[in-house]
């Protein structure tokens, strides 16, 4: 394989950081969120907060899809999975988000059968391998899972498998990107769209954020100069007056989306009236459930859940983490009682979440610029 | 979970049209392709895969590209790696 070099050149990224700067109006702040989780990543990972001028800012936004998890469904799950004759399975990243009961490792330690899968196709060769038990999916994640989820209740109802059933956890991305617009914490300048999401859903499910906000979107790709480009053509519009949605990752994601995917969410899932974001609170049809003509694969059809709306632990500010009030480090127990190791929010247990992301790198590259600002 | 990785196609399943084996660094597992129905895929070519089932086609630049990605992010990656490794939807 050839290795592109040139998304690693920093010289570049030098000069895309010039023209960014070049662009700044004397006087005037800028701030761009980065919508996925990914991207965070990556913006801590290479520092690319230090690549830009004062005025330019990036808040980090909601898209890591275990930090968005509200504690109650993960008692629901736990409560699911103390059925007797239950098989609850769920992705790795799941495993350490915590319950106000612990998290899924120490239900597991209590008894419960949790095992983690890849896909939910693995979940569903559990269920086949155990016809005398009943496998769960715990299914989450935004529109890069559903379809996958889709599929698989799809597959189920074609083989007319009796014992799989999925609660459906599935968030979608533009009305948590229209309650950020509508909270009044916050101003925004312009977003830089999420990558996988769009390979999906494609760039038209933005337009309303150019059309009604008049907020610009760059669609980016992962490398860090992906990023910067993002943030070169965001600054480019503002500096213009200008508000489009563009596609910077258009070697991936295309206007429309992926439709088979679409298609197989539309079949099978539906909006739910509401449902509630950790640290977000409830956000109207922002969240998806299995359709009724597909209840018996749907968990929460077949299963009494307890459906308690449990509240974030009081020291948590993932909320204001998710929305981009507060960077996390302003977080009062972060990196103290709430680390990797022992999570108190949900923004520190998964590597795209922003509190990890800051925790595993951001620490090192302020140091890296306080060090070089002394020098 | 949410990542997505790269993957070159080894070769269709026989009798299973939706299911191909592929090659993530040097993982070999089998994974879904039927969400790919309009693109045509064969052996050599890059998808992106997202939790067993393919979700687009790339190229084979763009794979080394998001592979670097997926290498930088570290410890992550080699969990998303493993798990598939772990991974038997055939
Ligand atoms: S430090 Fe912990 S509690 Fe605070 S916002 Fe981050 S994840 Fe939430």
């Amino acid at each position: 394989m050839k290795f592109v070099d040139e998304f690693r050149d920093s010289g570049k990224a030098r000069a895309l950081a010039v023209r960014i700067a070049a662009l700044c109006e004397p006087g005037r702040q800028y701030k761009l969120m980065e919508v996925c989780g990914g991207h965070t990543h990556t913006i801590y990972k290479h520092g690319l907060q230090d690549y830009l001028p004062e005025q330019v800012t990036l808040v980090h936004g909601p898209g890591c899809p275990v930090c968005v998890i509200p504690m109650g469904r993960v008692d629901d799950a736990m409560a699911i999975a103390s059925q007797p004759g239950v098989i609850l399975t769920s992705f790795g990243d799941m495993m350490r988000v915590p319950g106000s009961d612990g998290s899924f490792f120490d239900a597991k330690a209590r008894g419960s059968d949790i095992r983690m899968v890849y896909s939910p196709l693995d979940a569903l060769k559990i269920a086949r391998q155990n016809p005398d038990k009943h496998v769960v999916f715990m299914a989450i994640g935004f529109e890069t899972t559903a379809p996958s989820t889709a599929m698989t209740v799809l597959r189920a109802a074609a083989e007319g498998l009796p014992n799989f059933s999925v609660f459906c956890n599935h968030v979608t991305i533009i009305p948590a990107i229209k309650a950020i617009l509508d909270s009044p914490d916050l101003r925004l300048d312009g977003f830089i769209g999420p990558g996988h999401v769009s390979v999906v859903i494609g760039c038209r499910p933005y337009e309303f954020i150019a059309r009604d906000h008049g907020k610009p979107v760059v669609v980016a790709g992962f490398e860090p100069l992906d990023i910067l480009q993002s943030i070169y053509l965001l600054m480019l519009q503002l500096s213009r007056g200008q508000a489009v949605i563009e596609n910077q990752y258009s070697r991936v994601v295309s206007l429309d989306g992926n439709p088979a995917a679409l298609r197989a969410i539309g079949q099978t899932m539906e909006l739910r009236p509401y449902f509630e974001w950790r640290g977000l609170g409830f956000i109207s049809y922002s969240a998806l459930k299995v359709r009724d003509a597909y209840a018996r694969f749907d968990a929460e059809a077949l299963f009494s859940v307890p459906g308690i709306r449990v509240a974030d632990p009081t020291a948590c500010q993932c909320g204001e983490v998710l929305k981009g009030v507060l960077k996390p480090w302003e977080c009062k127990v972060f990196g103290t009682a709430c680390t990797p190791e022992t999570p108190i929010g949900t923004c520190m247990v998964s590597p795209e979440g922003a509190c990890a992301a800051y925790y595993n790198y951001g620490r090192l590259t302020r140091r890296r610029v306080s060090e070089a600002s002394a020098r | 979970m949410c990542l997505g990785i790269p993957g070159e196609v080894i070769e269709f399943l026989p009798g299973q049209a939706d299911l191909a084996k592929v090659n993530v660094s040097g993982v070999k597992r089998v994974i879904n392709v039927g969400l790919l129905a309009g693109d045509q895929i064969e052996p050599g070519d890059w998808v992106l895969i997202h939790v067993g089932f393919a979700l687009s086609k790339i190229d084979e630049t763009e794979a080394a590209a998001t592979m670097r990605f997926l290498a930088a992010i570290g410890q992550a990656y080699e969990d998303e790696l493993a798990a598939l490794a772990d991974s038997r939807i055939e």
